[in-house]
């Protein structure tokens, strides 16, 4: 641990003395460390795939969708906008300023750290770098250690591609962030749970470092079933895509739950069996379109939630477990209790339960009881319900009729509020996230006002008071001594 | 005869968060016209109790009247009036743009309030520094508690009378105390924590507000450096320096010139000409003059004269230094060259003095800078376009003003706000919306046009396409679509 804490001294140092340089100011240097990062995935996709499917049996399609696809847009993004982005932002001053002017420059804040997690260790290591990068930070990045694979990738090939004077990966676990957080970062960007959100926030505050903390929550999905009928093919596939297709849950984004009237809680749940068959066969151990649980840890607390007898009693599909090849089966549950674990906890498996009520419009209720998660998910067409959720619900963010896609748009920030995070990123909010907007005014010594300055006489204070309300006209009535000072 | 002060304990602020929390959940807070209705109660405030105002700060900080009614009674009232103005246009949601991925798709950003939110707020500047945030919370659509300092108790009391009388109870609350109230407050889960003050008590703010995963924005200070250039119209410069530093609360404000940085050659005509317009401004005999606050309270004038009695440092003044406890005043008060690792030139000095630091040349000022914690603000005084935009490029502080001081704090366009040891978040006119509302991304997606290509099984075909796909480019799509690649 010595040498690491001397390896982190040392990376420090570097990346301040690199900043201090003033090389990272520089757009076209932050440009060519994108692009690199761009090459670097395509000339390493095969690997990248590789490395994914050994530490989460993630199939390469959807390991290129999920990952590899997006790092390699947002780099796209990055390089195509950074110009627009950079360029400072003018400010409309009132008239009693004139000449003043004002602007807003976003600088980078300085040598900042990015703790990335294992579900989907190559995005959410290199999207948030490109952001660090190019607001024009120095960045050092932590990968998890629950993927080892990627993270090792990472490790050996950034500095093959990037500038390492300015762009560190480390490796390691909990004992290594301990170090790292002991440290003054310019910004902390961590994805993660709630729980080490939490113990990073307070890191941070002994340095007033500022946070994003990109976490989790239980995401909801309502399926307003009579309005959306019509097309229950693309419902299912989307749900059952959005709960399966992308790490077997293991998202942050991933339908937990599911809320249906009761009378249909049946026909969705006979149209989600055949559908899981159809995408991961007869047996999805053997598919190899199904991701695993990352570890025997995550298996073994999978299992718990299913070991409570009254959500064992619940389980309507599915339910078998190998904790030696780290596999959970796709499982749905029927109305397992509201106060069980299961319901409690952000699932981050396979298991979808499906929570029945009365009314569709319950449905608002229940969400409002739990902490705000990082998405809401809607099948409807009723407008009115859409309104209600919009307004009375809050979270991350709120997607009709679909599910996980919001991820991809990067014209809107993707990040949490209240439990489920801190902060945004993805398109301009990345670049945002690593900047600090700094004010910049600048008045003219040409023009000066007596009226500025001590000794004061009532005079003075009217004229003040009628410019701050600009109350020019008055003003000038003052001005020409038709006015009297009060 | 004053009614006895209820009790604050631990019951007392879970229940009043509770209750702010029932009256959110009922929505009283969400709608447009209770917002507006606040804001205008705001605003007869500032215009039928000016007066209150102006003797309460006078009473607390010896404020003079001026100051008062335009530092803190003016600023709100534009405040609230730009509020009332804009408040529509800020709570329409934001259309994003969607792209060939998720076509059909429509997308906005909507801006909904965290729920209750806490503003801790400063005594140099109570009014403004407890209402501007208020304001911002209310148009924000929050359900609001504001706790002011107590070492301004007039301003303290008149405040919870105030907002007691004109705002409504069931969302918007002050509650009066010290530390001790603070921590009982600290302890609850609020959605946001808004504080104005020091970086030391910042540290202790954003760990208390880590416990429930709290945002928060820590407005704090710093020692606001002052570059003078030799090549700058000195009589404006020495008045503006004058005017933002004694003129503004004697020295005590988060973007007081702390400190000036001028050149060996320069200095001595820029101390002529300060003592020079200091006199006109504060005549012979400044600890007379009505024109300037006094300190606070005895442990900041003894902390001040403890920074002035410093060896090395007390036989550096070169105007001023004069010290009257029991009416809290210490005269306006130049120092030259102290050493820049003396106690006046390591902590944020919130007072009359200013330290005059001389260097070799005008260069030497940005390692300087650069050595210290970044400020609040960074000043500027010269002609040279060259420099200015250097100093704007390089100098990293809450916010750069050249050629003036302290006025960036009026400016409703231009985020107020620090970084680093000065602070964390921004606000002032829409900054202010923003800093207390979540920003929702709402995606609308059709139900028709579903591509095989997102389920498994997973095939080559599909992976090809979904490059395609990701690189948005129509004629890949279409090559693969069409089989041809």
């Amino acid at each position: 641990m010595e040498a690491m804490k001397e390896t982190v001294e040392e990376s420090l140092r570097e990346m301040r003395d690199t900043f201090a340089s003033g090389r990272t100011r520089s757009l076209k240097w932050r440009k060519r460390q994108i692009a690199a990062i761009y090459e670097m995935v395509k000339d390493n996709e095969d690997k990248l795939c590789s490395v994914l499917f050994q530490d989460l049996g993630k199939h390469s399609t959807e390991a290129f969708r999920d990952e590899l696809g997006h790092v390699l847009r947002s780099a796209t993004v990055a390089i195509n906008c950074l110009d627009k982005w950079a360029v400072p932002k003018q400010s409309n001053l009132p008239l009693l300023f004139f000449p003043a002017k004002g602007k807003v420059i976003s600088e980078p804040y300085g040598t900042v750290l990015v703790l990335s997690s294992w579900n989907f260790p190559i995005s959410l290591s290199l999207d948030p770098l490109i952001g660090a990068i190019a607001a024009g930070n120095t960045v050092l990045l932590k990968s998890s250690e629950l993927s080892p694979n990627a993270s090792a990738f990472l490790a050996k090939t950034i500095p093959a591609y990037l500038d390492n004077k300015a762009i560190k990966v480390i490796e390691g676990g909990p004992d290594v962030a301990t170090i790292l957080l002991q440290h003054q970062w310019d910004k902390i960007f961590f994805t993660g749970s709630p729980k080490i959100g939490r113990i990073i926030m307070a890191a941070a505050a002994q340095h007033l470092t500022p946070v994003t903390l990109e976490l989790g929550g239980k995401c909801p999905t309502i399926v307003d079933y009579p309005t959306i009928s019509k097309n229950i093919k693309s419902v299912v596939k989307r749900i059952t895509g959005g709960k399966w297709g992308s790490c077997s849950g293991q998202a942050c984004i991933s339908v937990d739950y599911v809320l249906i009237e009761k009378s249909f809680a049946s026909s969705l749940i006979d149209m989600l069996k055949p559908l899981i068959r159809s995408f991961f066969g007869d047996n999805p151990k053997e598919s190899g379109c199904l991701s695993r649980i990352v570890s025997k840890q995550h298996v073994q607390r999978l299992s718990r939630l299913l070991n409570d007898p009254r959500v064992q009693a619940s389980i309507v599909y599915g339910g078998s477990i190998d904790e030696e090849n780290l596999y959970v089966e796709p499982t749905i549950l029927l109305d397992p209790p509201l106060d069980s674990e299961i319901m409690n906890e952000e699932i981050f498996g396979p298991i979808l339960p499906i929570i029945t009520v009365r009314d569709i419009q319950d449905s608002i209720g229940i969400i409002k009881s739990k902490a705000k998660p990082l998405a809401i998910y809607a099948f409807t067409n009723d407008e009115n319900l859409k309104t209600r959720i919009l307004s009375e619900t809050s979270s991350g963010s709120v997607t009709f009729n679909d599910v996980m896609i919001q991820y991809m748009c990067d014209a809107l920030p993707f990040g949490g509020v209240g439990e489920s995070g801190i902060g945004r990123y993805h398109g301009k909010y990345s670049f945002d996230c690593f900047s600090h907007e700094k004010a910049i005014m600048e008045g003219s010594l040409a023009m000066d006002l007596e009226a500025r300055y001590p000794p004061w006489n009532s005079f003075k204070l009217s004229f003040i008071r009628l410019a701050f309300s600009e109350a020019y006209f008055k003003l000038l009535l003052l001005m020409l001594g038709l006015k009297r000072s009060t | 005869m004053a009614a006895a002060k209820k009790v604050f304990g631990a019951a007392e602020a879970s229940d009043l968060v509770n209750e702010l929390r029932r009256s959110f959940d009922d929505g009283v807070t969400r709608g447009y016209d209770w917002r507006i209705t606040q804001l205008k109660k705001l605003l007869v405030i500032c215009d039928n109790h000016e007066h209150d105002i102006v003797e309460a700060l006078r009473h607390d900080l010896g404020k003079p009247e001026l100051e008062s009614s335009v530092f803190e009674v003016a600023l709100l009232r534009n405040s609230c009036k730009l509020a009332l103005k804009q408040l529509k246009n800020w709570m329409a949601p934001d259309k994003a743009k969607t792209s060939l991925t998720t076509f059909p798709a429509s997308a906005e950003i909507v801006s909904e309030p965290l729920g209750v939110v806490l503003v801790i707020s400063a005594w140099n500047y109570p009014f403004l520094l407890s209402i501007d945030p208020v304001i911002g919370a209310i148009s924000a659509g929050n359900a609001v508690v504001l706790k002011p300092s107590e070492l301004a108790p007039a301003s303290s009391a008149l405040l919870a009378k105030l907002l007691e009388q004109y705002l409504d109870p069931s969302a918007v609350r002050v509650i009066e105390g010290n530390v001790n109230e603070t921590t009982l407050l600290l302890d609850q889960k609020w959605d946001k924590i808004f504080y104005t003050g020091s970086s030391k008590i910042g540290r202790v703010i954003m760990t208390a507000a880590a416990k429930h995963l709290t945002p928060v924005v820590l407005e704090l200070g710093g020692k606001s450096p002052v570059v003078v250039d030799s090549n700058t119209d000195l009589k404006v410069t020495v008045r503006r320096i004058i005017a933002g530093k004694w003129g503004c609360n004697n020295g005590q404000a988060c973007v007081s010139p702390d400190y000036i940085l001028t050149t060996k050659e320069f200095a001595p005509k820029l101390i002529d000409a300060m003592k020079h317009e200091l006199e006109t401004f504060y005549g012979k005999k400044p600890m007379d003059s009505k024109d300037m606050s006094r300190i606070v309270n005895s442990n900041h004038f003894d902390r001040l004269s403890k920074l002035l009695e410093e060896k090395d440092v007390s036989d550096k003044i070169v105007y001023g230094g004069d010290k009257d406890r029991e009416n809290l005043k210490i005269a306006p008060t130049i120092l030259l060259d102290v050493p820049l690792d003396s106690l006046i030139m390591s902590e944020e000095i919130f007072g009359p003095l200013l330290p005059i630091i001389t260097l070799n040349n005008l260069e030497e000022s940005f390692d300087v800078i650069h050595s210290r914690p970044k400020p609040l603000a960074a000043y500027l005084f010269t002609h040279n376009q060259k420099l200015k935009e250097r100093f704007a490029m390089t100098v990293s502080a809450g916010g750069i003003v050249v050629n003036d001081i302290a006025v960036h704090l009026a400016l409703h366009t231009l985020p107020f706000g620090g970084v680093g040891e000065s602070g964390m978040g921004a606000y002032h006119g829409k900054f202010s919306f923003d800093a207390f509302s979540h920003k929702k991304a709402v995606l609308y997606r059709s139900l028709f046009g579903d591509a095989p290509v997102r389920y498994p099984p997973y095939s080559r075909g599909k992976l090809r396409l979904l490059k395609a796909l990701v690189d948005s480019n129509i004629f890949n799509i279409f090559k693969v679509l069409l089989g041809l690649s």
